[in-house]
């Protein structure tokens, strides 16, 4: 599900697949409109490097389909979530 | 998620959140550098830098079905999270034949949506069910 990262000096980054950013390409009329996300959207997938029980491994969100997903962002380590 | 590299992520959890939770965070801790995915979720402040506390839920098939974006200095009620979750699955188990009303919480009725249910919902649901027991 899951490949684990190779740690070296670079920082692993994240990823949004193509498909997700054709897709998220706002709509654009006279003004300059951004994309806001609403109940009942396919969500927007993306890969991401992620910390999990002593390995860097890498998450793409799309597969965990068929799972209920909390996602949650917060504004910075050693904050409170 | 939050823009913080994976090193980080790690040096938290390793000496402070370890200390709060036996054996450590049990979920991914991801790292959105630059605040790509943020942006995309809408709850990337460029202003800042960092984002905001945005809660999404998504349902088994990549649907969103709830989410919650509060500033940084209010922290989320977990509690709340898993309330919602567990309604969503009733409703999806029941493929929409129940609806969670207001401060539903599992074993309080559910409604049954049909012709019969407009205008008669006070005769099954009170305003004291709004609020927690």
């Amino acid at each position: 599900m899951e490949e684990e990262l190779e740690v070296g000096c670079t920082r692993p980054e994240s990823e949004i697949p193509q498909e997700t950013q054709e897709k998220e390409q706002p709509v654009t009329t006279e003004r300059k409109e951004v994309s806001m996300i609403k109940v009942g959207q396919k969500m927007p997938d993306f890969t991401a490097p992620a910390y999990f029980k002593g390995k860097f491994t890498q998450v793409k969100l799309s597969d965990y389909l068929g799972k209920w997903i909390v996602l949650c962002f917060y504004p910075g380590d050693f904050t409170f979530v | 998620m939050s823009v913080d590299s994976i090193f980080v992520h790690k040096m938290w959890n390793d000496n402070e959140l370890s200390k709060m939770v036996e054996g450590g965070i049990p979920y991914h801790m991801l790292s959105d550098g630059g605040g790509k995915i943020g942006t995309l979720y809408g709850v990337y402040d460029e202003k800042s830098g960092v984002e905001t506390r945005g809660r999404f839920l998504i349902d088994p098939d990549g649907i969103i079905q709830g989410f919650e974006v509060l500033t940084p200095p209010v922290g989320r009620n977990v509690s709340e999270t898993f309330r919602q979750i567990q309604a969503f699955q009733l409703v999806r188990e029941s493929k929409g034949t129940q609806a969670t009303p207001s401060g539903w919480t599992p074993g309080k009725p559910t409604l049954k949506p049909s012709p019969d249910l407009v205008g008669n919902v006070w005769k099954v649901w009170t305003t004291d069910k709004a609020f927690e027991d």
